[in-house]
């Protein structure tokens, strides 16, 4: 019992350090052309959508039933060393693509950390494929077709209505318009993500007999899930804000309006349609249709292809992680403590590779023009990726 | 292997659709309620006029129903 407690209470310390990890993650994808554009000071930016996801984790308490959408058989011995390798695998993704600036899904991470454990630890049987390529494969690669068009087509028509308009006399109005769409996507990071975390607490408490089967989050789950979500969206992944505000397009008020409003518009039409589309793939989706919307308007395609590279990786990437610390957790009290020591030791590198070419508030907005360049290769934001490789054993 | 396509086209229709309307709703809202500039020329001194008071009324009314339309939003939200 004694044993069951400390592997429980790990998992809940590391469930809230994926939770933190997921909110300077995602503060992009809410955030980052508020920012790039002057809506909103960086600071302020940040702190709007951080206490927005304070309240969206409390507006619904709907937790799935199970963490991985029926991907994994959760009932064929989904132990709390399995979950604590996948998140520890899920973490260091996240930190990792952090570090190149680049914004993956933090639910692709979850899930890759995730299968990588479990097949590792039970096998391949307690995965199911098909549902691995129809809830997170093609969700994945039509929410960036879905939201780009939506807001190409948006920003087509808001430049054709506004034309022969000053951009002065209108710029303020389609600022007011961006923080609003900005909020209601923070709202529902909020409740989304946040649940994540509040489900994967109350399994471990569930597998660990602390609570019943199918009991809600006990309050106290709830109340640090969201702090932890809301707290790491105030620290502010500036590099992804960066590079999803500056690096993908030069974009205007009007199309971050129109980037902004589609990304609302597609993920909670799709949420609500029942076929939920990743957030991460629909702002960026988003953000490159208004940059093509917009007359000589020009996506970065170099950065474009970065990304895509790091979304498809996601998964396999996760996977190995998450698979290389079940491995040694299954091992016994001294494997979790080596995957703990290792974990940490990873996040200590990241961080301090962050440190040769920090991204604040200050110069998030700071990138070099490249308006006179006609063959565009985006300078990456970021030095390269792979600083810890300690990590990944 | 069961992909939904009737989900996912739907998906799509509805999100473009909304994206689409609220967008121009508002930007509508924004060209009704915003002052005009005509750009100096040559001879003219840069002319500033308010909006008509029937382009006002034509921009609130986009305006609340764009409200309505992140009301619905937050109502999702909530409703999960």
């Amino acid at each position: 019992m004694e044993h069951l407690t400390l592997i429980i209470g790990v998992v809940i310390v590391t469930a809230l350090v994926f939770d933190f990890t997921n909110g300077f993650h995602d503060t992009a994808n809410a955030m980052a052309t508020t920012i790039s554009t002057g809506a909103l000071k960086p600071r302020t930016a940040v702190a709007m959508s951080a206490v927005l996801n304070l309240i969206g984790a409390f507006l619904s308490v709907e937790v799935a039933a199970t963490i991985s959408k029926g991907i994994i058989d959760e009932g064929s011995g989904v132990r709390p060393e399995v979950i604590f390798a996948g998140l520890v695998g899920a973490i260091i993704w996240n930190l990792l693509t952090w570090l190149a600036g680049l914004p993956s899904s933090s639910s692709h991470a979850l899930f890759g950390g995730l299968i990588g454990a479990t097949v590792v630890s039970v096998g391949w049987d307690a995965v199911h494929m098909d549902a691995v390529v129809t809830k997170i494969l093609i969700p994945a690669v039509a929410a960036p077709v879905v939201a780009g068009l939506a807001a190409l087509l948006a920003t087509r028509l808001t430049y054709r209505l506004a034309a022969g308009r000053d951009p002065k006399d209108t710029t303020k109005g389609y600022r007011a318009g961006q923080i609003a769409s900005g909020a209601l996507v923070s709202l529902a990071h909020g409740t989304n993500d946040a649940q994540k975390t509040m489900g994967v607490i109350t399994l471990a408490l569930v597998t660990g007999g602390v609570i019943a089967p199918k009991s809600d989050p006990p309050l106290w789950v709830i109340v640090s899930a969201a702090m932890a979500i809301a707290l790491g969206t105030f620290l502010g992944g500036w590099r992804i804000i960066r590079t999803m505000g500056k690096g993908l397009t030069d974009i205007q008020p009007p199309q971050g309006f129109a980037a902004q409003t589609s990304s609302a518009a597609v993920i909670l039409a799709s949420s609500h349609l029942g076929y939920a589309l990743s957030t991460t793939q629909v702002c960026t989706g988003s953000i490159m249709g208004a940059g093509k919307g917009r007359k000589a308007g020009v996506v970065y395609w170099g950065t474009a292809g970065r990304m895509a590279a790091a979304w498809g990786l996601t998964l396999p990437a996760a996977g190995l992680v998450a698979g290389a610390a079940a491995f040694l957790a299954d091992r016994g009290d001294w494997g979790v403590t080596a995957v703990a020591v290792l974990g940490l030791a990873g996040c200590a590198a990241v961080w301090l590779a962050s440190r040769r070419n920090a991204v604040t508030h200050h110069n998030v907005n700071d990138v070099e023009t490249r308006e006179t360049v006609s063959v565009i290769i985006p300078s990456p934001p970021a030095p390269a990726v792979k600083p810890a490789p300690q990590a990944t054993v | 292997m069961d992909i939904d396509w009737a989900a996912l086209g739907q998906v799509f229709g509805v999100s473009v659709a909304v994206t689409v309307a609220t967008v121009g709703l508002f930007t509508l809202g924004i060209l009704g309620t915003s002052r005009r500039t005509r750009p100096a020329e040559a001879g003219a001194e840069a002319v500033v006029t308010g909006p008509s008071a029937g382009a006002r009324a034509g921009a609130l009314v986009s305006f609340a129903l764009c409200g309505a339309a992140v009301a619905y939003g937050i109502w999702i939200i909530v409703a999960g």
